[in-house]
């Protein structure tokens, strides 16, 4: 099998410091990769240079379009890279402000991306709209406020909702569940995890919350200062950690 | 006492002294300066040209990108009008048509058929242009995508990628809220199938009208931008396949001179729901009065008051 993502030696510097530091992976179709370590350890940097906001300043990210096979998102143009990160790519942000239109009403913020590669029938775009917060657990009645009207997990799920409506195959998580309280968190969870299986998405999901990573991920990654100390498959790193940073980490939870 | 300036121009035979206007008010580098941006403009229909605009001796938002793209444009033989939601003698209209007669010494007219260059803020004449006219807009918000996305930068990018899905979103937006498409002015359109354009605060009844003979100039002053849309330029309206784009006016005929294809002014003349329609254009309404068309509640032409 083919890997869709395919990270080959990816670092990026602010001037001296180190952002992240000679990066590879493979990421498989329907395979959920967690990175997990604490703040400043170049999680975000890393994802930022993936999902195409950064440039990274050595390696190469590769991935498979669906057009014309695997191509490297770095050195491609960035009307391609754009249109890539419209379609076949989705991004949650942390923080639901950043990845929705907060004066655009719920139908329209998920219809956008249908519009923007080219839907043009109202009453089309309207259903999926519709449909899709369906899915996402937003009473269809809600199509038409806006998501300041939401509390805060709604406007998390609809954020996704407006992701995946173009029905993407790769999804960049940045702390999807962070600032929500446990058991909005865990619904939202059940919710990601649901999706994921059903569309066979392939997501990578930054987070420093374990719990996040167990239930979600099938394979981590764990940095420390920019580097990568330890991969594993999910339940192997965090049931016997070896290395000493994974070891504080996995020690640090707070078991209720 | 003569000043050294003055003296210079007498001694070099020039007909205008130093404290006379340069023909048309700005200084000629400044028109070059203008005329390469319209010619950028023409080239590129819809493109935003940035250009260096000047301060005007008015006010902006009063017209100041439209009066300095018909100073970079006309020339002594020239024939001005100017025209405001379609009036030729509203304050605005009146006072920049003043102004070009002071500073150009051009003739000015009200006769939409007489102007060979016609400055307008908010309306395109009833009257069909001809290949040899060239109608200026003035243009408060040049950036269709303006309300949408906040940023020059990342609309500058959307517009040279072509990303203009949030342009419908607006649309959307209206549909959701107002059963149809409610956007009544300003109506994003299309031009040459390449760059989504703001056609200025024109109602969307004369976007049709942006597929013309003449020459169209759009200059937004405090914005520092023009952009142009050559002859015989496709220029569509947007839309949905299921909302399709309709250019309304208000159900009525002109009450002056019965007109059913203008665009309507409503006007209160009362307090009790008393109210007349009439045609935005005056020269059209006018024209039309004087060759013996009479509205609902017009008189003959030459009877009234007026």
């Amino acid at each position: 099998m083919n890997p869709l993502l395919n990270v080959d030696g990816i670092s990026k510097f602010y001037g001296h410091r180190i952002g992240c530091m000679d990066v590879s992976f493979d990421l498989f179709p329907g395979e959920v990769m967690g990175i997990v370590g604490e703040s400043g350890s170049g999680k975000s940097t890393l994802l930022n240079c993936l999902a195409g906001q950064l440039i990274p300043d050595r390696g190469a990210v590769i991935f498979d379009t669906r057009t014309d096979g695997m191509r490297d998102t770095v050195t491609m143009s960035e009307p391609e890279r754009r249109m890539l990160s419209r379609t076949d790519w989705a991004f949650v942000h942390q923080h639901a402000r950043d990845g929705l239109r907060m004066n655009v009403s719920a139908g329209g913020n998920v219809g956008e991306r249908l519009m923007a590669v080219g839907a043009r029938h109202y009453g089309e775009i309207r259903d999926q709209a519709t449909d899709w917060l369906g899915r996402v657990e937003i009473n269809a009645d809600r199509v038409d406020d806006r998501p300041s009207a939401f509390s805060g997990g709604m406007q998390q799920r609809l954020q996704i909702a407006r992701n995946l409506v173009t029905g993407p195959r790769l999804v960049f998580m940045d702390e999807p569940t962070g600032g929500l309280d446990v058991s909005v968190q865990a619904r939202l969870l059940d919710l990601l995890r649901g999706l994921v299986r059903e569309m066979n998405l392939s997501a990578i999901i930054v987070t420093h919350d374990l719990a996040v990573v167990r239930l979600l991920a099938d394979r981590l990654m764990v940095m420390k200062d920019g580097h990568v100390v330890e991969t594993g498959l999910t339940d192997q790193v965090l049931d016997d950690p070896q290395h000493g940073y994974t070891q504080l980490l996995v020690s640090s939870v707070l078991q209720v | 006492m003569q000043s050294c300036a003055d003296y210079r121009a007498s001694e070099m035979g020039l007909r205008y002294k130093m404290s006379d206007y340069n023909f048309a008010y700005l200084d000629e580098q400044t028109k070059r300066m203008i005329r390469r941006a319209i010619l950028k403009g023409l080239a590129i229909p819809g493109y935003q040209v940035p250009f260096a605009s000047r301060e005007m001796p008015m006010p902006y938002g009063w017209g100041t990108g439209g009066v300095q793209v018909s100073a970079a444009v006309l020339t002594p033989d020239d024939t001005f009008k100017v025209i405001d939601q379609g009036a030729d003698d509203t304050t605005n209209a009146v006072s920049i048509r003043r102004f070009f007669e002071k500073t150009a010494g051009v003739a000015v007219t009200e006769a939409t058929v007489d102007a060979s260059v016609i400055q307008t803020r908010h309306r395109i004449p009833e009257q069909d242009l001809r290949s040899d006219q060239i109608l200026v807009y003035q243009v408060p918000i040049p950036e269709p995508l303006r309300f949408l996305e906040p940023s020059e930068v990342e609309t500058r990018k959307m517009h040279s990628l072509e990303e203009y899905g949030l342009m419908h979103v607006k649309l959307y937006e209206d549909i959701s809220q107002h059963g149809a498409i409610a956007t009544a002015y300003a109506y994003p359109v299309k031009v040459e199938g390449r760059y989504v354009m703001d056609p200025s605060p024109i109602p969307k009844f004369d976007n049709p009208k942006l597929n013309m003979a003449g020459i169209q100039l759009f200059g937004a002053g405090r914005e520092q931008r023009i952009y142009a849309v050559p002859p015989y330029t496709d220029v569509v309206s947007l839309d949905f396949d299921d909302y399709p784009f309709e250019a309304s006016k208000a159900e009525h005929a002109c009450d002056l001179c019965g007109a059913e294809d203008s665009y309507l002014d409503e006007l209160i003349v009362d307090d009790e729901g008393g109210r007349m329609f009439m045609c935005s254009d005056t020269d059209y309404c006018a024209g039309r009065r004087k060759d013996g068309h009479v509205g609902a509640q017009g008189a003959p032409y030459g009877e009234d008051a007026a």
